[in-house]
């Protein structure tokens, strides 16, 4: 199968065209045009249609030229645009800039002590705020002198207030939060110092204004223009990126697992709840439209904030309940394209009998489709860009589906990036109508299903499968992996524990007389290492680490388990 | 674990398939009781569609029928062995026709398809289309070849014969000889059938019919995998009479790129050019927007969209079409007033039934009308508008004429640019047309006889008698210029001249005495001058337009060239647009405390670097937060963080993973990567 998947990925380059060529078959018949635009007489900018020839001209028309063309395109007069594109590209895709990293606490402050200016002021609350609001400018620009002077200071983690706040000053806390940069070599102190002078340098008087209140926009982004450059090489000039060094677990705070946390959820209040549902309420309006035009052969794509899964579930409820439609849960995490393949032929189609590849049943669905013409089918796909379905591969067959005359696609997009899957000929394909359906819902179904939930880590499935594994294997490997997990968990404490190195390890084994050689241990590892549950790192001296990819408290619950069965 | 099963990844729902009720498009918009489309909607949808498809019929028939033409010549070599056949075989040649398509790929879908729909009818029941993704290697290729050859071949014969075919296409070793034996045994099958038969199929294709191969799109095939086949099939081709088909997007000197010497000496090439995109957008704007036959038209805004999408975007006519579809769904769907675009015989019965909320509405529109005569006044109305449509297109080309030969075209080349600055706004007011008309002015005299001619001639090629008098008056003019022998002034006038330097010299000859022939220029150009004043006045000036203008571009750049990323970008950074909530409102883009949680997150995220640590953000994230909720409550319960804030927390962030803004990252314990950039 992998050889196959390359094979098409070669298939797929691209061949080099000289420019020349493809310019001339562009543009047959501009060649006097060109001339034209160059000589810029009483004819105005505003024919775009002509600009497609000058190619060669120089900067500043092209500047000129893109500004036109976002007129145009962009921002016509009359009919505001729903989702306010009137915001160009620059402003949501640009260059990595540096930043400082006590920056996002001092946002928080900041955010935190605001007064809402535009709601009537409460006279109880207000002295207060009054008093605040200074007190905190104040402090972080006092602040920026310190660190200017003592680099101690920059480096704390959270401006004195906010931690004030957060609570009682923990020493344990304070010691430990110093930043440090991600990589794990070893780092030239010098050097790290320079850089942060460097970085508290330049930054001070950007950092000044923001403070104070803020600068009018243009005068900003104008400045920001000019150090664009610099500070596109400052950010990438060092691959070190410095955050603190605290964790979740010295937060003390326990881990929320699935039920708590949707328990928890459930019994937050939803802001703003009228409000959404006036949003939803007006992209519900538009159902008999979207009907519509699906039946005139375009298919309709949802994108915006928010989960649209209720909104496409109550589209499916309302309009489809008397025709034949699927339902495809794109962020379920086993969903495949020769799923939805299968239930369409065996559920819909009621065909017995399996395919050889996917292509295959594809054409068979478009015959049964062509050959029946009173055959009608509504695929709903919820997250048509979820990891399962974005790939190249399933792409093409989903635009192929979607474009048989009798299937009426409708899907949601979500992923910022979720456009890139398509190019010109699959766009063509699937004849997409784009809706804007910004609903501020949660994602709760949609997100339910990451593994990588960042902060709770259930564990409940690492720990299933770890169980399930460890069962199948011989009672001396079992003990083998219990003395690794052990030792992990003894050396829990230890941010900077990096796994027990092989030859430790082979003493400890020998001496519980669960292997003989090393040879033993090592085939055993790497039976260990094929079903994932150990990980193995060379160190700087270039001895073996071994580490069990788990976090501890799955690891604690782990050997629980095995002591009961023992 | 359970809770992972418990849902199906996907269901198909079905009530009872016999009971379930198919709807037409028709019968649906019948059925939809919300919303009744209008029955002129489905007319104007499906004239459109029919007209489109004529067009594309004549666009591509020059270029099938030479195809055709040149598959025939080729083929009738084969069977007559003429010498050059002979010679040609003695080289090995395979007849090839290079087919230059243009970049705008997506639309060489239609032609592939009219081509082999056509070679089917006509000459050859061998026709496969190979694209270069189905056939990495030369064994795919052959095996994607024989198993449409095979089809083919399904079609031509009874279908008695599909199951043994259908078996032994997954069986058969895909090979030349195997092809060869292959064709040699249909050939002797279609050479036995009963007379009947054969006549019939004799009729529609050739003996011994060639084998025709289209690859779709060379560029993308693999050099070795066109070179493998091409050596292999020139060493059988007097036994398989293989035609093959180049689909070339950019230039003909790709095949040379793509093939050594040696192989493409075994190719003998002949090129075919189809008609470039842009010659074909402009034949759809001319026959589409640019007639009286079409009641629904588009305003100057739409047009430009659509026209923009098209050079900056795709070069696509099929998306400019469905742009254009598009259009005509949104004007019926969302004016009421659309009821009334249909065609002008129809228009008086459409306006009697009109009801009275439709009146309303069109009082509304009209300033001074009594309910009484307003239909009638609306029928007329109508009219008017037809017949101003009439006499504006007529004087636009007439217009055009003139504009399509001065030099530097300052009121562009295209008939299209013309037709946009006309409908934009009054175009005598503009700089450009005056420099028109001045260069006009300066035309030379037997430019200005056969533009006055073509004028001419689309004058009498309308129907109606409004343009007679005009029509007579410049053949007057023609005829004044005849009579003008003596007095004529060498023309100056070539298109290589600078503009400026042209207008230099015309301020130096003003001082001069004119001649009669410039007085006559003169002439002429006022009474062009005076036609486009009275009839290229804008539509939007028009009353009832909004019947059949459609005039709302952003629509449609919502709905064909959207852009998600920004509208995820303003609803975290600016929640307020969507959710129009007092407490959300902030002036100088700002955020307030009180946003939802994820544009919370979001906004804090964006002060970061390439590595967040969950633990600083998690502790902002609270302070935001708890100061939103209770102001006053400051240190006493924030010991620790809040079980509920914890928890909104970890679903704004999984929120935003979802989205794309962050994933989880290795390189540190508790820290995320960040993605994106920008947009703080």
């Amino acid at each position: 199968l992998s050889l196959t998947e390359t094979r098409s990925s070669r298939s797929l380059q691209v061949k080099f065209v000289p420019d020349e060529d493809v310019l001339k078959h562009i543009t047959d018949d501009t060649g006097t045009k060109v001339r034209k635009d160059k000589a810029q007489l009483s004819v105005s900018v505003k024919r775009f249609v002509k600009k497609l020839e000058n190619i060669s001209d120089n900067e500043a028309q092209e500047i000129l030229e893109e500004k036109n063309y976002v007129a145009v395109l962009g921002i016509c007069a009359q009919g505001i645009m729903r989702n306010g594109s009137n915001i160009g590209g620059g402003e949501v895709y640009s260059f990595q800039t540096p930043k400082r990293s006590n920056k996002m606490s001092e946002l928080a402050s900041e955010l935190a002590c605001t007064p809402e200016r535009n709601v009537t002021p409460d006279p109880s609350k207000c002295p207060e705020k009054m008093a605040k609001t200074p007190q905190s400018n104040k402090h972080s620009s006092s602040n920026k002198v310190q660190q200017r002077n003592e680099k101690k200071e920059f480096v704390s983690t959270t401006p004195y207030r906010l931690r004030k706040r957060l609570g009682a000053p923990d020493p344990y806390l304070e010691s430990e939060s110093e930043y440090s940069a991600s990589c794990s070599e070893e780092e030239d102190e010098e050097e790290q110092k320079e850089v942060n002078t460097v970085l508290s340098d330049q930054k001070t008087p950007a950092k000044t204004k923001a403070a104070s209140t803020p600068p009018p926009r243009n005068s900003l982004a104008k400045k920001k223009k000019d150090n664009l450059v610099e500070e596109y090489f400052e950010a990438h000039s060092s691959s070190k990126v410095l955050t603190s060094d605290r964790t979740l677990q010295k937060l003390r705070k326990r881990r929320l697992n699935q039920q708590t946390l949707r328990d928890l959820l459930k019994n937050a209040p939803v802001p703003y709840a009228a409000e959404i549902r006036d949003l939803n309420q007006q992209h519900e309006s538009l159902f008999s439209k979207w009907m519509l035009q699906l039946h005139l052969g375009f298919n309709i794509v949802l994108y915006g904030l928010g989960s649209k899964r209720d909104l496409l579930e109550k589209f499916r409820t309302s309009l489809l309940r008397d025709s034949v439609h699927l339902v495809v849960n794109g962020y379920f995490p086993s969903i495949t394209v020769r799923s939805i393949l299968n239930s369409i032929t065996e559920e819909v189609l009621d065909h017995i009998g399996t395919f050889h590849n996917p292509l295959d049943q594809f054409e068979f669905i478009t015959k049964r489709f062509k050959e029946d013409s009173s055959l009608e089918l509504y695929v709903l796909i919820h997250n048509l860009d979820s990891q399962m379905l974005r790939g190249e591969r399933s792409q093409q067959i989903l635009a192929q589906l979607s474009s048989l005359p009798s299937i009426y696609l409708i899907a949601s997009i979500d992923h910022i990036n979720a456009p890139l899957m398509w190019d010109q000929a699959k766009l063509s394909l699937y004849n997409w109508l784009w809706y804007e359906t910004t609903t501020f819902n949660p994602y709760v179904e949609e997100t339910s299903y990451e593994n990588s939930l960042l902060v709770q880590q259930s564990g409940s499935l690492a720990l299933s499968s770890l169980m399930h594994v460890l069962h199948s294997l011989t009672l001396n490997a079992r003990g083998i992996f219990r003395l690794l997990a052990q030792h992990q968990l003894e050396k829990k404490d230890n941010p900077s524990y990096p796994g027990l190195s092989f030859q430790d390890f082979y003493q400890q084994c020998r001496e519980a007389f669960l292997v003989n050689s090393d040879l033993t241990l090592r085939a055993q590892l790497t039976e260990f290492k094929d079903h994932k549950l150990i990980r193995t790192k060379r160190g700087a001296d270039g001895v073996e680490y071994l580490l069990i990819p788990v976090d501890d408290s799955t690891l604690t619950d782990f050997l629980e388990k095995e002591d009961e069965d023992v | 674990v359970g809770f992972f099963f418990s849902l199906k990844a996907c269901g198909a729902l079905k009530h009872q398939k016999k009971k379930t009720i198919f709807l037409r498009v028709k019968d649906y918009a019948g059925k939809d009781r919300k919303r009744k489309m209008p029955w002129c909607f489905h007319i104007c949808i499906d004239e459109c569609s029919l007209c489109l498809q004529k067009i594309q019929e004549d666009l591509n028939k020059q270029l099938l029928e030479n195809l055709v033409g040149f598959l025939s010549r080729s083929h009738s070599d084969f069977q007559e062995k003429t010498t050059e056949w002979t010679c040609r075989m003695k080289f090995r040649e395979i007849p090839t026709a290079a087919l230059v398509l243009g970049v705008n790929v997506t639309d060489h879908d239609l032609t592939f398809r009219g081509l082999s729909g056509i070679l089917q009818d006509n000459i050859t029941p061998y026709v496969a289309l190979l694209e270069a993704k189905d056939c990495p290697g030369i064994k795919n290729l052959m095996q994607k070849l024989m198993g449409q050859l095979m089809k083919c071949d399904i079609d031509v014969d009874s279908l008695e014969d599909e199951d043994c075919v259908q078996v032994s296409q997954n069986r058969i070793r895909c090979s030349m000889s195997s092809l060869i034996s292959w064709y040699e045994s249909v050939k002797k099958k279609t050479d036995s059938e009963t007379p009947s038969k054969k006549r019939n199929s004799s009729s529609r294709h050739w003996q011994s019919p060639p084998v025709v191969v289209i690859f779709k799109d060379m560029e993308s095939f693999t050099t070795k995998v066109l070179q493998d086949f091409i050596v292999i099939s020139s060493q059988h081709i007097h036994e398989l009479p293989l035609v093959l088909i180049f689909g070339i997007a950019t230039s003909p000197m790709i095949i040379h790129r793509l093939l050594p010497h040696s192989v493409s000496s075994l190719l003998c090439i002949e090129l075919f050019q189809s008609l470039s995109c842009k010659e074909h957008l402009s034949t759809i704007i001319d026959k589409l927007l640019l007639t009286s036959q079409f009641p629904f038209k588009v305003g100057e805004k739409v047009l430009q969209v659509l026209i923009n999408i098209f050079l900056y975007h795709d070069f696509s006519v099929q998306n400019f079409i469905k742009g254009f579809q598009l259009c005509i769904v949104e004007h019926f769907y969302s004016q009421p007033l659309s009821v009334l675009c249909c065609q002008l015989v129809d228009t008086k019965k459409r306006a009697c039934s009109l009801s009275h909320d439709q009146c309303e509405n069109i009082r509304k529109l009209q300033v001074l009308s009594w309910l009484k005569r307003l239909k009638e006044e609306t029928v007329k109305l109508l009219e008017d508008l037809h017949v101003y449509h009439e006499n504006y297109v007529l004087i636009l080309r007439c217009l055009h004429v003139f504009t399509s030969s001065l030099p530097k075209y300052p009121l562009g080349k295209q008939i299209r640019e013309l037709h946009c600055a006309c409908l934009e706004n009054r175009v005598w007011e503009t700089e450009e047309y005056e420099s028109s008309l001045q260069l006009a002015r300066m035309l030379n005299k037997t430019d200005l006889v056969t533009m006055l001619q073509q004028c001419v001639e689309i004058l009498m090629s309308s129907s109606g008698k409004e343009f007679d008098k005009t029509s007579e008056k410049l053949k007057e003019f023609l005829t004044q210029f005849q009579n003008l022998e003596g007095g004529c002034v060498p023309s100056f006038l070539c298109t290589t001249f600078f503009l400026k330097t042209l207008l230099e010299l015309k301020e130096s000859r003003r001082s001069k005495k004119l001649t009669k022939f410039e007085m006559l220029r003169f002439e002429v150009v006022d009474y062009i001058d005076s036609l486009v004043r009275k009839y290229l006045i804008p539509a939007d000036d028009r009353t009832l337009h909004e019947v059949v203008y459609f005039n709302t571009a952003s629509v449609l750049r919502e709905h064909l060239n959207a852009a998600p990323r920004t509208a995820l970008h303003t609803a975290l950074n600016n929640p307020h647009w969507y959710l129009k909530n007092q407490a959300l409102k902030c002036d100088g883009g700002g955020i307030s405390n009180k946003a939802p949680d994820i544009c919370i997150a979001y906004k804090l995220h964006l002060e970061c670097g390439r590595l967040i640590n969950l633990v600083d953000w998690l502790e902002a994230f609270s302070t935001v937060v708890m100061a939103a909720e209770e102001p006053n409550a400051d240190a006493a319960s924030s010991d620790q963080v809040d079980d509920t804030i914890h928890a909104r927390f970890i679903r704004a962030i999984s929120e935003l993973e979802l989205l794309g803004f962050i994933k989880p990252s290795k390189q540190k314990t508790d820290h995320v990567a960040r993605l994106t950039w920008g947009g703080c």
